[in-house]
């Protein structure tokens, strides 16, 4: 049994003289969600349609499940681009049939499993309608469906929540998590910090086709984080609390202070205890991985120029 | 290859339910038949405004008489021209001919004049001017005192009659070589209008795929070429269910529209005469004996012939629109230069084929009619005019290479095209992505 769903070794792929794709490497555990993160034009939708085979690495190896990409592949794949669409004088019920058909479902088995999903998503009234007489959001359910559809074993989405309001993402993200639970793999482009940090176990940040950070979400904001504290209190702080933390900012009741390297935060909070400061709360400050994510960027793009 | 049948499939049957398919494919003939029988109608309308004219004959050339008819008339008046001018408002008369004497009976030129208000239209013009010539013609005869019927028989209606030369050899009528440039030209037409309308239509198709995006979700199931092959196959099979209705409808209303009209073709069995007994002035003989010719084709080899230059024309054609059309953005207007390079061969094919008409032997047909590029358009005008069986040959063989070869090579601009997005593509551009890799 292989634990990686998907693994990508010295992945290259060059378009003219610039390389979109640059010796990527990373794998993707078998039913986890996983992010694949990167500023526009960093070459996600490059890698993502290699390892949809749309395109073809130049060099290098991606296996999908332990085997070689193959002509097969797309039909245990779902991918939802980003730039995604529909025909729009398509009857609903018809295009999906249609694009089930494409992944190798058979008529009556692609009519099957569009029933379940039309009654899961209470949308049985839309079969006959034309695509271009749904909202935006209702396209994007069709699309999902679609995507999903076949039963793929690797469900890519390439910003699966651009133009869907609050409701329609968290229907979305609940069959997202659904998915998961039935063990399906997910990898999960996007450049929106907040909804990785909430749905991804692992991440992958890639920036001008090279990899610059791969990890669990946990250990990288762990391994970026600056001893930061916050600390709400009540009372006066001591005279000569600077000398025992950074203070970062402080406010009547609240201070945030950097501990410095080796202390613990136990001692600190004894300390304060210890001068009668009444503590109502303290909380360790871990980097959003947008920070991270920001000051990498821009890191690499120095170490570049 | 399954999903290829799908695509194709889902092309055809989007296109030929769609209501302007099937409105387009059933009004066509019916909005033929009725143009034709409007412009019929409105030449041979007739003018209702009537006219009066006055007749001031100085020398007696009429010699008093010139009919009245399609609402003219005419009274010869023996006043003089300045009273008439100055009473023309008191009298009903809108306009004085005045004709002055003939001098000398050996010029070929007479100039009448003609007084009025406002400008003699040209059919007034055209009805004096057409009287005063029989007119003319018959006061010189007579003054010249010349012999009728030796004048008559100096007009001879020439006629040319094409035999084989040998006994094997089939007899062709006076009608043979202009009903082959008939059915070339209107082979040619037709091909030129399928390769227009056909391939701008997979055009608009590529585009829009491109522009809602559906593309990129279409090829992570099939390859890109699958998806144009399918398109092209599926479109191509749109065309052929359009001409197959209009190849039996298009007879049905003619000959509707020849039963209301009263022309019976089968009156005149013309294989039992000999064309040069009939009379060019025969209309319905006429009509019998092209009847008669149209049936001599041999069908057998021309309708085979034609849907093979109909098929490797239009794959040739049709899988450089596509590649064109994915090459476009959402402007449609940015990106018609790029058809520019289709669209010259197609419109000099079409020239070459009205010259190849009615020389279908000169090398200029003969050459273009194997170039692959003109010949879909070129060749089937000649087909009728039976081009020796080599030339067919070759260029059927290079027409079907050539269009596996443009498929094939389309299909590598394709790829690339599809998901290129917001830049402005050239023409060079479109040569390098040919050699692109996967």
């Amino acid at each position: 049994m292989q634990d990686y769903i998907l693994r990508l070794d010295h992945v290259h792929k060059t378009y003219g003289s610039y390389a979109a794709v640059n010796q990527v490497s990373f794998d993707v555990p078998k039913g986890s969600i996983f992010g694949l993160l990167g500023p526009n034009g960093a070459g996600k939708t490059s890698l993502i349609r290699i390892i949809t085979t749309i395109t073809r690495a130049d060099s290098g190896t991606v296996l999908l499940d332990g085997e070689r990409l193959n002509n097969r592949h797309p039909e245990v794949i779902g991918y939802m681009p980003e730039e995604r669409g529909l025909y729009k004088k398509m009857k609903v019920g018809e295009h999906l049939l249609y694009l089930g058909r494409l992944k190798g479902l058979s008529k009556a088995q692609a009519q099957k499993d569009l029933d379940y999903w039309f009654e899961k998503f209470e949308i049985r009234d839309w079969w006959n309608k034309k695509v271009e007489e749904l909202s935006k959001g209702m396209q994007q359910k069709i699309q999902f469906i679609a995507t999903v559809l076949h039963k793929p074993k690797l469900l890519i989405l390439d910003e699966p929540f651009s133009g869907l309001d609050p409701i329609n993402t968290n229907l979305i993200k609940d069959e997202i998590d659904e998915l998961r639970r039935q063990g399906v793999s997910i990898l999960f482009s996007t450049h929106r910090m907040e909804q990785v940090e909430e749905i991804c176990e692992k991440i992958v940040l890639i920036n001008k086709g090279t990899v610059i950070l791969e990890g669990k979400v946990k250990d990288i904001k762990n391994q970026y984080k600056e001893n930061l504290f916050r600390v709400d209190f009540e009372g006066e702080l001591p005279a000569e609390f600077s000398s025992r933390a950074a203070v970062i900012s402080q406010k009547a009741d609240s201070v945030t202070v950097q501990m410095p390297l080796g202390s613990s935060s136990n001692e600190l909070l004894d300390y304060l205890i210890r001068n009668g400061v009444i503590i109502h709360g303290f909380k360790e400050i871990l980097p959003s991985l947008n920070e991270i994510f920001i000051r990498q960027v821009g890191e690499s793009n120095e170490a570049e120029s | 290859m399954k999903k290829l049948g799908i695509i194709i499939r889902r092309e055809y049957l989007t296109r030929v339910t769609r209501r302007s398919f099937i409105i387009a494919t059933f009004l066509t003939p019916l909005g033929f038949a009725l143009l034709f029988v409007v412009v019929g109608v409105i030449f041979s309308y007739q003018s209702d405004d009537e006219r009066k004219v006055a007749i001031i004959d100085y020398d007696n050339i009429l010699r008093g008489s010139i009919k009245d008819e399609n609402n003219l008339y005419f009274k010869f008046v023996q006043d003089d021209l300045d009273e008439m001018k100055t009473r023309i408002d008191d009298t009903d008369f809108d306009g004085i001919l005045v004709l002055p004497a003939l001098k000398d009976l050996y010029v070929g030129r007479y100039t009448a004049f003609y007084y009025s208000e406002k400008q003699p239209t040209p059919d007034i013009e055209l009805a004096i001017k057409a009287r005063l010539s029989t007119a003319m013609r018959d006061y010189k005869i007579d003054s010249l005192q010349l012999d009728r019927k030796l004048l008559e028989a100096l007009d001879t209606r020439i006629e040319l009659d094409p035999e084989p030369l040998r006994e094997t050899g089939q007899d062709a009528s006076v009608l043979t070589s202009a009903i082959a440039s008939g059915i070339g030209f209107i082979m040619g037409i037709i091909m030129y209008m399928a390769v227009f309308i056909y391939g701008m239509m997979i055009m608009r198709s590529v585009m829009e795929e491109k522009t809602t995006r559906i593309v990129e979700v279409m090829i992570s199931s099939v390859r890109p070429f699958e998806l144009m092959l399918g398109k092209i196959i599926g479109v191509g099979a749109v065309g052929l269910t359009q001409f197959a209705i209009w190849a039996i409808l298009i007879p049905l209303i003619s000959m509707g529209a020849s039963f209301v009209f009263g022309i019976d073709s089968n009156r005149f069995d013309a294989s039992t005469m000999s064309a040069a007994e009939i009379d060019p002035d025969d209309m319905q003989a006429m009509i019998g004996l092209a009847m008669h010719e149209l049936g001599n084709q041999n069908w057998w080899f021309l309708i085979p012939a034609f849907i093979f230059y109909f098929l490797g024309g239009y794959f040739l054609y049709a899988s450089l629109f596509a590649a064109v059309g994915s090459a476009m953005g959402d402007d449609l207007g940015e990106g018609q230069a790029l058809t520019i390079p289709i669209t010259i061969p197609v419109l000099l094919a079409f020239y070459i084929m009205m010259a190849a008409v009615q020389a279908p032997n000169s090398s200029l047909a003969v050459w273009s009619s194997i170039f692959p590029l003109f010949s879909p358009i070129v060749m089937p005008a000649r087909l009728a005019f039976s081009p020796p069986l080599w030339e067919v040959a070759l260029s059927m063989v290079v027409l079907a290479a050539s269009s596996v070869f443009f498929v094939w090579l389309s299909g590598r601009i394709y790829r690339v095209g599809i998901l290129m997005y917001g830049k402005k593509v050239t023409l060079k551009e479109l040569g390098k992505w040919m050699f692109y890799k996967d």
